[in-house]
């Protein structure tokens, strides 16, 4: 198909040629260099505690966020345009700005790891809200009407009719929250005490490297948490159930 | 379902995006430095300044002050700033720059490296160094917790701020001011105990103290003033025990005006222009400019050679796997994680 | 087409309370409660001295900036995501699982290592060092980092769309002698046209709102290669905070608009 070859072009140009030169980067030294700065303890802990509060911000969001999506299109109340139009928010304001804002709003989390939760929390908000709106926006309520007057339950319309139909959705949004909950920085060095081994996060850990002239370290180091993240992204969508798209 | 509302949709975005394609071709010719052509053909150069981030509130005064010179006359300037080891990675990485002023020497030698900057730009009669400042102790304004030295800093309670030199390479004066006092054991006690949170680079610092946390932040004497003339509540104390902090400065071996850069770089050096710095709290290098203002001496002041050089530092101290502070951080990490 | 507020069949009134409640709280607490403070610190000090902040020459190169690699990277990447979510949804082919995790690796890519990676390729020294113009600390280098960083999105909302509607609309289309294009123009596009409109918005708000990744390829020269967050950055280190929110509030503006014209173009549907 022309698209998948368009695509599949734009995609090796933009984001594959670049992550290329990572990729060569962080093996310059050899095998084992790269295994030596990608199992170091600092690069571990860092790994870690990236993954962890991600995938946790990741559950919080997934649930959440259909949630929100379900009151927006379902429900009806003023001010709930308004309420719309500040969803996509926390992609437009900078990021230092929602690092900051949140230390000056919510001190008691400020240089700790619920603090980067938050963070995380924040910025990660609109992936499921707006990728289930769109579904549910397209949801033939029929089958559901039509399941109630068959007898069905709430709930029972609720398990087995509209969250099947969302799944891959909120699936699809949370993957994505994931991925840039696991690759978020500005606000996160912010809010963050950047203490080795206590919190500090895999990409603050890799700018460090960066910065004390160790490139190879910090391209080995995101080789690795990429690659986890690849197999934690195609893990989620497995859980969702797709076999075959977003 | 009609589709009209979104061929008008496709339709003005691929406008516009042809729109802007067309304006970036134009934008980008002018930021590789179309100006600076359009300039040279009217016989103005134009010098491109990449600095670290504290002393634009200086070059907003001194380059107007350049220019008004015979040497400065027509020439135009490009200004970029930012952290001092992102400039330099900056500059390293193909950033066109004419002049470099960065906050530490090893910043400097990474463009040496790069065939950016010639080796001998330190020999210079300042050694290569536009300015000097020295550690100061931020403490809130009236210095609520009596804050006179470094010692006070490891009192029970005490919360004290400091960049993470790791993730940046100026915030490391700030830990060799304390390793000039008390060596090792000071530090670790230090980091362990007192620093709560260690912020990305020293102006994040400084704006983390100022929002409110930590009782003193670690910093520059230059910031505290700065801090000061731009209305912060702090206050500040120059420890005795110190390190000289040198800031570089070097013409670039790429640029296309070296007459013009070079002579920029001596008008910096002049009286006129280490005034200028000076009125914003930075050292001069030049003694009789010192003079006029009064900056304390410390008693016990070392310089970076005193302590074997930044290579001997870097690998000693700094170095992120063996070095002596990063086991310290690594130590203290280990101990507060929950 | 049923009433979509009245109550849903899954729903009981009950559950419709709490969920609102449970929604307002979260969002209260993570969004209105931060927006509402970046808007008290804006303007505060009265309006006047917003409009000041965000007309400074500044100001204003940093906001056409901005605009312009939105407009150059949304459209692009609009198109990308439509071609490539019609390739998932409805292609065969072996190797989707990791075409999947691909698309979505732009995000788990913090924006130091997007960085490197493109001074890595176009820097001094990389792979394609040497181009006839200037690609970073200049506008391509820029714009490619905000098509990198905001290129899941259409994908990601237009999938799952085109998964929900299936595709018997085009298969009819055919018998009744439609070709390709007519029926991806006249029968595909209007089915998925909020997942796309969705993922333009997003697209959009996250383009504007750029910082880490474009913040190493762009120099940050004043006046030149300073788009908006970057200028936020600035003003906050140099004690401009009102500046900086003021910055920071004509993002906000930016992304609140993009979602206002979507919104008004859906009114208008019958």
């Amino acid at each position: 198909m022309l698209g998948l070859g368009v695509g599949t072009l734009w995609l090796s140009v933009i984001v594959l040629l670049p992550l290329a030169a990572v990729v060569t980067r962080a093996f310059d030294g050899g095998v084992s260099a790269f295994l030596d700065a990608a199992t170091s303890r600092q690069a571990i802990d860092a790994l870690v505690l990236t993954l962890v509060v991600s995938l946790l911000v990741t559950a919080v969001n997934a649930v959440m966020g259909t949630v929100i999506a379900w009151v927006l299109v379902r429900d009806r109340f003023p001010g709930k345009v308004v309420l719309n139009a500040l969803i996509d928010l926390p992609f437009a304001l900078p990021t230092v700005v929602a690092g900051v804002t949140l230390v000056l709003l919510y001190p008691d989390v400020a240089y700790t790891r619920a603090g980067i939760a938050l963070a995380l929390a924040f910025v990660t908000l609109p992936f499921v809200v707006r990728s289930v709106q769109p579904v549910l926006m397209e949801l033939d309520r029929e089958v559901e009407d039509a399941a109630a007057s068959l007898g069905a339950r709430p709930s029972q319309i609720l398990r087995r009719i509209v969250l099947p139909t969302l799944a891959p959705a909120i699936v699809s949004g949370a993957a994505l929250g994931f991925a840039r909950a696991v690759g978020e920085f500005g606000s996160v060095v912010i809010i963050g005490a950047n203490i080795p081994f206590h919190s500090q996060v895999a990409s603050v850990y890799i700018f460090s490297q960066v910065e004390s002239g160790n490139t190879n370290g910090a391209a080995a180091v995101a080789v690795v948490l990429l690659t986890i993240s690849v197999l934690i992204l195609i893990g989620i969508r497995a859980l969702g159930g797709t076999r075959d798209d977003g | 379902m009609s589709n009209a509302p979104v061929r008008r949709i496709l339709v003005a975005l691929t406008a516009l995006g042809a729109l802007a394609v067309l304006a970036g071709c134009g934008g980008a010719s002018d930021t590789s430095g179309g100006n600076a052509a359009a300039a040279a053909a009217s016989g103005k150069p134009t010098l491109a300044l990449v600095a670290y981030s504290t002393p634009q509130v200086v070059y907003d005064e001194a380059i107007p002050a350049f220019q008004k010179t015979a040497q400065g006359k027509g020439i135009g300037f490009t200004q970029s700033y930012g952290a001092s080891g992102d400039q330099s990675r900056a500059v390293a990485g193909g950033q066109p720059a004419d002049v470099v002023e960065l906050s530490l020497a090893p910043d400097v030698t990474r463009l040496v490296k790069a065939g950016i900057v010639a080796s001998d730009w330190d020999a210079t009669p300042t050694k290569g160094f536009l300015t000097d400042s020295v550690v100061a102790l931020i403490v809130r304004k009236g210095n609520p917790k009596h804050v006179k030295g470094w010692a006070d800093l490891l009192r029970p309670g005490v919360n004290v701020v400091t960049p993470n030199p790791f993730t940046s390479g100026a915030a490391k004066w700030n830990l060799l001011g304390a390793y000039v006092y008390g060596g090792l054991p000071y530090v670790k006690q230090l980091i362990s105990q007192h620093v709560k949170v260690q912020p990305k680079s020293g102006r994040e610092a400084l704006q983390t103290f100022t929002g409110g946390e930590g009782d003193v932040l670690i910093s520059y004497e230059n910031e505290a003033i700065t801090a000061q003339q731009k209305g912060e509540q702090v206050d500040y104390v120059i420890p005795p025990q110190n390190i000289l902090i040198q800031n570089p400065v070097a013409v670039t071996r790429t640029s296309k005006h070296p007459d013009e850069a070079n002579s920029f770089v001596a008008f910096l050096e002049s009286a006129a222009g280490q005034r200028l710095f000076a009125k914003r709290g930075y050292r001069p290098v030049d003694p009789s400019v010192a003079k006029q203002f009064h900056f304390p001496m410390p008693a016990d002041l070392k310089t970076i050679d005193d302590l074997g050089g930044w290579s001997k530092v870097d690998d000693q101290l700094f170095d992120p796997d063996k070095g002596s502070v990063a086991q310290i951080e690594q130590d203290a990490g280990v101990s507060t994680a929950k | 087409m049923a009433d979509p507020t009245t109550l849903p069949s899954a729903q009981t009134a009950a559950g419709r309370w709490s969920l609102r409640v449970l929604a307002l709280g979260y969002l209260g607490a993570l969004l209105f409660v931060p927006v509402a403070y970046v808007l008290v610190k804006t303007f505060g000090h009265g309006i006047g001295r917003v409009i000041d902040s965000i007309t400074t020459p500044a100001a204003i190169h940093a906001f056409q900036l901005t605009l312009e690699l939105a407009a150059i990277a949304v459209p692009l990447n609009t198109v990308f995501g439509i071609a490539m979510a019609l390739a998932l949804v409805r292609g065969r082919f072996p190797g989707k699982g990791i075409l999947n995790a691909l698309i979505d690796l732009p995000f788990a890519i913090s924006p130091v290592v997007i960085g490197l990676a493109l001074l890595l390729v176009y820097g001094r020294g990389g792979w394609l060092d040497g181009l006839p113009f200037q690609v970073l600390f200049s506008l391509p280098g820029m714009a490619l980092a905000t098509i990198f960083v905001c290129l899941p999105f259409v994908v990601r909302e237009v999938a799952p769309v085109l998964r929900e509607v299936g595709d018997e609309s085009e298969q009819a289309a055919a018998t009744l002698g439609a070709s390709r294009w007519q029926a991806f123009w006249r029968v595909t596009l209007p089915s998925i046209r909020w997942g796309v409109a969705y993922g333009v918005v997003l697209s959009v708000a996250r383009a504007i709102g750029e910082f880490g990744a474009v913040s190493i390829v762009s120099g940050n020269i004043a006046g030149r290669t300073q788009t908006l967050t970057l200028l936020v950055q600035e003003r906050y280190n140099n004690f401009d905070k009102a500046g900086a929110y003021a910055a920071s509030t004509l993002l906000a503006l930016i992304a609140l608009s993009t979602l206002l014209s979507m919104t008004i173009t859906r009114r208008r549907e019958p």
